[in-house]
């Protein structure tokens, strides 16, 4: 998922839809993110090359619309409802997240087991 | 007599002790030296006669005759020649020459000056104020040559080069031309025809003091100076153990190279121990039964290379095993000499506890512990007994007992006792391998070495040039190396710059 600067990004992703849940007056997606160009990308426990600067989910809450919506812990953002979330600031992710007017949010994750799992159905599908 | 009964006894403990393994019997006496052995020139070669097989591979000379000499006694007699060749004049020629060329030179201007007033006083013109300016500055410049080259250059050399010292030869030939070629106008402008005017005499002899000044002032540059900066790295190694230093030269011929390395080998190489050489031959030895490789075959010529690398080839892939008995020898060595060593150091330990020194008040003390009062010898002596044997023992173990005699030992103890040193500042001298310095007797004989090198040893040092000191058992054999072009950058960091901000790692629930 390492990405050299100039040439473009490919990744396998998966689409991930949710709900926002309304509590009180907040709609909330039940999970945290980390990351960010403005962060210290070697803290981040979740990416493999640790000069990775994209947002991150580090935390899901149990039973939330996210955990609901397949999300995985130590997913990378890709895009939220079309906004590229990989050279982003932390807060301008947030921003894209929490809108207010939207009740929904589309994201594109991807994570090493998808990759994986393309990598190794070529595989098999070359041995044939 | 009593030296050969010594070295009997002494093969005859170390075949005791080789047969089963150390530290369970010890020997039950203590062997002393005599205190007027002889100690051995420090690089002496005593031969590799610690070995333990020794006692049982070569016959017993036995001691009582008196005509029997053993190895060690050869190689003294030798050494012993060398260093009493007798005071070389070779030594002294080169500065009795320069002394009387610079006596010479220094006093020609006197006799310049001299010369008219005894033959022709008479008819001399009277010289008033310039002339006597003109003596005092004469006297002053005199006074400075002789005592400028009395500082710099009339000191004792301490070697002798093989060839001549180009830059002195140079200098001296220079001034006797100088000189001859003054004293030959003087001859043929003011002698015979009798000169008048005296003022051009003393201005005559004026000048040529100043070009002596000046010729010193060269001699100092190419002699002294020139060789301060540092401009070759020379890397220096001794053959047999592999000590090596790196030293920083200027510019000199090979053969002052050579003195300055030689002087720095001295007081900075450990002493050459040649009973620590080798590995022991039953570590080796397995080596040598390989298997011998017959050719069958008729019909192809004696081909002996191929034979003996095929025997090579046969010991390569044979499993062997000396480099895992090598390394617990090394492992049992050391522990060996820590024990030893362990030993030694309670033993001084205890014994400086016997001493003290009596102080000025105690002497009109109670008579009732009428103690007796020794001078610095006899308490060495006094303390020396139950120290003896770890001490022996321990010398025994790390191979440096030829370098301490009993006697040796027991100055050095009546030394500390008398500078008040504690039983570590005593051990120092023993427990690690000093400069060779540490063991030299100052004798005036002066030690032979041989320089050896492909070139011609009154050239210039430079890069890639190889040449080696070699003396009877070891050389140092000494590579040039230029030292690198330094291209020194600069960079201004500006004080106000150094600002820091803390790691962000932020995490937002959404």
């Amino acid at each position: 998922m390492s990405f050299v600067p100039g040439q473009p990004v490919t990744a396998v992703v998966e689409r991930v839809e949710i709900q926002k849940l309304r509590q009180g007056e907040n709609l909330i997606l039940g999970f945290s993110i980390g990351g960010g160009i403005d962060q210290d990308p070697g803290q981040n426990p979740f990416s493999e090359d640790k000069s990775d600067k994209g947002i991150y989910v580090t935390r899901i809450s149990p039973k939330g619309p996210a955990d609901l919506a397949g999300l995985k812990i130590g997913d990378k953002i890709m895009q939220v409802n079309g906004w590229d979330m990989t050279m982003v600031t932390h807060d301008q992710a947030r921003k894209k997240l929490t809108k207010k007017k939207e009740d929904v949010v589309r994201l594109l994750v991807t994570r090493k087991s998808l990759e994986d799992a393309v990598k190794h159905s070529k595989c098999s599908y070359a041995k044939h | 007599m009593i030296y050969n009964f010594f070295v009997f006894r002494d093969r005859r403990d170390r075949h005791r002790s080789k047969s089963r393994d150390s530290g369970s019997r010890g020997d039950k006496s203590v062997t002393i030296q005599t205190p007027g052995e002889p100690l051995l020139d420090a690089e002496s070669t005593r031969g590799d006669d610690r070995d333990d097989n020794w006692g049982e591979t070569t016959t017993v000379v036995t001691g009582t005759s008196e005509h029997s000499i053993s190895n060690e006694d050869l190689t003294r007699v030798t050494k012993d020649l060398e260093e009493s060749t007798p005071l070389e004049c070779k030594r002294f020629v080169g500065p009795a020459l320069g002394g009387c060329l610079s006596f010479f030179a220094l006093v020609t201007p006197l006799a310049f000056l001299i010369l008219p007033q005894v033959l022709w006083r008479d008819a001399l013109e009277p010289c008033g104020t310039p002339c006597e300016g003109l003596y005092v500055s004469l006297a002053f410049k005199l006074l400075v040559l002789l005592i400028s080259s009395w500082a710099l250059f009339l000191r004792p050399p301490r070697a002798t080069l093989p060839r001549f010292f180009v830059f002195r030869c140079l200098l001296m030939v220079l001034v006797f031309l100088f000189v001859a070629s003054y004293w030959l106008f003087y001859g043929v402008r003011v002698l015979e025809p009798r000169e008048r005017d005296y003022r051009g005499i003393v201005e005559y002899a004026a000048s040529l003091v100043d070009a002596l000044l000046f010729i010193q002032y060269l001699a100092l540059v190419l002699l002294e100076v020139r060789h301060l900066q540092p401009a070759f790295c020379l890397k220096v190694v001794r053959s047999t153990d592999g000590a090596s230093k790196f030293y920083n030269v200027g510019h000199l011929s090979i053969q002052r190279a050579a003195v300055w390395v030689l002087d720095r080998y001295y007081s900075d190489f450990p002493v050459y121990n040649p009973a620590l050489l080798n590995l022991p031959k039953s570590i080796l030895s397995k080596k040598m039964t390989g298997f011998k490789v017959y050719s069958l075959d008729e019909n192809t010529t004696n081909n002996s290379t191929g034979q003996s690398r095929a025997m090579i080839a046969a010991a390569a892939r044979r499993r062997d095993n000396s480099h895992n008995e090598y390394y617990y020898e090394e492992a049992e060595m050391d522990r060996r000499v820590r024990k030893r060593k362990a030993r030694l150091v309670v033993a001084v330990e205890e014994a400086f506890t016997h001493i003290k020194r009596l102080q000025e008040e105690e002497v009109a003390s109670s008579p009732k512990h009428p103690r007796e009062v020794m001078d610095p010898r006899e308490a060495a002596q006094a303390i020396f007994a139950p120290m003896a044997r770890a001490m022996q023992k321990y010398l025994r173990t790390t191979r440096q007992q030829a370098f301490h005699s009993m006697e040796s030992i027991l100055t050095h103890l009546q030394f500390c006792i008398t500078h008040n040193m504690t039983p570590k500042a005593f051990l120092e001298r023993y427990l690690t391998a000093g400069p060779t310095m540490q063991y030299q007797q100052q004798n005036g004989r002066g030690r032979q070495w041989t320089l050896v090198s492909e070139e011609p040893v009154t050239s210039a040092l430079r890069h890639g040039l190889v040449f080696s000191l070699r003396r009877l058992d070891f050389s140092l054999v000494v590579t040039v190396t230029p030292l690198p072009f330094l291209r020194l950058g600069e960079e201004f960091i500006d004080p106000k710059s150094h600002k820091f901000v803390m790691r962000l790692q932020s995490e937002t629930s959404v």
